[in-house]
């Protein structure tokens, strides 16, 4: 043999391994099928532990459509590579789980991989998931399965190439599957263990509070910084400090459980069904939830009151425009004298996360899309000013309100704000 | 001096820019089909058409509307002569105290005008941010659907519905 030919072989040979390495990273198998659990196969009391498991995890959230059942997929998720359609979680056994075995289920939560064998996306937080105890992930699955069969078939994905060719999530799970429960620590207390529990792994807050890189994984080393999700800035979970009035333990409980912290202001956008089903479980869960929340918290510098600046912005022409249209369309609740302001604690304007907040963001969403109804959660209410309010004049009032309300120095670049945030919902 | 284009009028008027449309139509216009309801917008008794869009004329500023055009309840018919989903809403006696029903039929209509034949849902949907004290959502869904040309309620809404308007006629 030539030395060239040595070389052959043996590039030839390193390529067959990587290939065989590749397939069997890519290559999960299916697991069988199994006939729908029989009524009466999981007790009330796991049913029941299920139930808060499932509220816990937020599945509702994602897994119903717009008027649709619950559990039976087709929400549309719009990330920045597609839309990626929710699937049906009910046992239905052609179009939803109704053949998947309790170890399939555990196999979906832990790794991410669908009984037939196919790679679940990421916009499903098995990445968090995974954390669960499996008595935890029993009593999900127990819930589950107990719940009205539902035949719908999500839309099909609509991704870019090559992303909807499942097998590449292998090397996206190298990078940001870590797969496994969470280990209990023991220099913590117990309720400590259960936030970081509920945080990390069921809740996973990162997903939506965590900046995303280039392709979706959560930047590493930046957990909790605050993402931007439908559009909507979720807030940095570790500069709870940073706040007017700094976030409590109190405080903390309240908002997620009742939708409304007297020193912050009302949940919106993407956390109002959030925090719809942190109201049903355990007050102890939300407690461990503030608990570790509050101790993952990073020294931020305070941002700087800049009393000059805030007096100059009040002056503009476009914070003026702003005063008008907010004697008329905001004063009634939001001004000083209004009933509002005195009932159920509502919040002054001053103490609003949206309007201290580094960008208009969320200030315009609010204007925009306003809180709606909820049915008879209707606590919050506010209406929308999107249709009857063009660019410019969202931004004059998001100027004025900034200015009137915050020491924070003005916003930048506040209409070109209005025009983004605007075309991006309408592209939803 | 504020220029409101309403109901095909234009009008100058020397009133506070901030002051809401609402107010200009009942106090300075004599217009009194839009209702003062809440204040709030959160209960639609205020609807009116500005632009093809329903809004609540209680929370919009008139330094705001420019030479968009204002529309109310009057521009639709007079008592001799409704509008057709003025005469549904009297057909189907929509209204019990009739304080919604000046909101309700200005919201319908801007539905119907950008949209004559809505789906069920479209008009259930559409109709959600108004609100009836007295509870005869039925009676103004129903008297929507006959403009729109929807189908009747099915049978099991129906039934109860059809009692009512009994009940209304004996």
């Amino acid at each position: 043999m030539t030395s060239k030919s040595r070389w052959l072989a043996a590039g030839g040979v390193a390529i067959a391994a990587a290939l065989a390495a590749a397939f069997l990273l890519m290559w999960k198998p299916a697991l069988a099928p199994i006939s729908p659990p029989a009524q009466g196969t999981f007790d009330a009391g796991t049913r029941l532990a299920g139930a808060r498991v499932v509220a816990l995890g937020d599945c509702i959230v994602c897994h119903t459509a717009k008027g649709g059942k619950p559990f039976a997929g087709g929400l549309p998720l719009a990330t920045p590579f597609g839309t990626i359609y929710a699937t049906n979680i009910t046992p239905d056994v052609q179009t939803g789980i109704g053949s998947w075995s309790l170890e399939a289920f555990t196999r979906a939560l832990r790794y991410g991989v669908a009984r037939d064998g196919h790679l679940l996306y990421p916009a499903f937080p098995y990445i968090h998931f995974t954390r669960m105890s499996d008595g935890d992930i029993a009593a999900a699955y127990a819930y589950l399965m107990t719940r009205e069969p539902v035949e719908a078939t999500a839309p099909a994905n609509q991704l870019m190439f090559p992303l909807n060719f499942r097998p590449l999530l292998a090397f996206w799970n190298v990078l940001f599957l870590h797969p496994g429960a969470q280990q209990p620590d023991p220099s913590k207390d117990a309720e400590w263990n259960r936030g970081k529990l509920l945080v990390d792994g069921l809740g996973h807050c990162a997903s939506c509070h965590s900046p995303l890189n280039a392709i979706g994984g959560e930047k590493s080393g930046h957990a909790f910084d605050g993402g931007i999700v439908d559009g909507w800035e979720a807030p940095a979970l570790n500069a709870l400090g940073a706040a007017p009035r700094p976030w409590t333990r109190e405080q903390l409980v309240a908002y997620l459980r009742t939708g409304r912290a007297s020193e912050h202001g009302a949940a919106a956008g993407p956390m109002l069904p959030v925090r719809r089903d942190l109201a049903t479980v355990a007050e102890a869960d939300v407690q461990a939830i503030a608990t570790y929340l509050l101790s993952i918290q990073k020294l931020r510098p305070v941002a700087a009151t800049d009393a000059a600046s805030t007096r100059e912005a009040l002056a503009s022409a476009e914070a003026q425009r702003g005063a008008t249209l907010f004697a008329a369309s905001c004063a009634q609740c939001h001004g000083p004298a209004a009933p509002m302001q005195s009932i159920g604690e509502r919040p002054t304007l001053a103490f609003s996360t949206a309007v201290n907040a580094a960008t208009p963001r969320n200030a315009i969403q609010m204007m925009l899309s306003g809180n709606g109804w909820h049915g008879e959660d209707s606590m919050n209410y506010m209406p929308a000013f999107g249709q009857i309010y063009n660019d410019q004049q969202i931004a004059d009032l998001a100027s004025y309100i900034r200015a009137a309300y915050s020491q924070r120095g003005p916003w930048k670049d506040v209409e070109a704000t209005v025009t983004k945030v605007r075309k991006e919902n309408n592209a939803r | 001096m504020i220029h409101l284009t309403v109901n095909g009028v234009q009008h100058a008027l020397d009133i506070d820019p901030s002051t809401p449309l609402l107010y200009a139509l009942r106090n300075d216009l004599q217009l009194h089909g839009a209702k003062f309801g809440c204040g709030l917008g959160q209960c639609g008794a205020c609807t009116v058409i500005v632009d093809g869009e329903a809004v609540f004329s209680c929370l919009i500023p008139v330094a705001s509307l420019g030479n968009k055009p204002v529309r109310t309840i009057e521009s639709l018919g007079t008592p001799e002569r409704p509008g057709p989903l003025q005469k549904a809403f009297i057909d189907h006696q929509a209204a019990q105290c009739g304080y919604c029903i000046a909101g309700m039929i200005m919201r319908a209509q801007a539905l119907l005008e950008r949209n004559p034949h809505p789906t069920e849902r479209e008009s259930l949907e559409h109709m959600e941010p108004n609100l009836c004290r007295c509870g005869t959502h039925t009676r103004i869904l129903a008297a929507i659907r006959e403009v729109a040309h929807l189908p009747k309620a099915d049978a099991s809404h129906d039934k109860p519905q059809l009692a009512a308007s009994h009940g209304g006629a004996q």
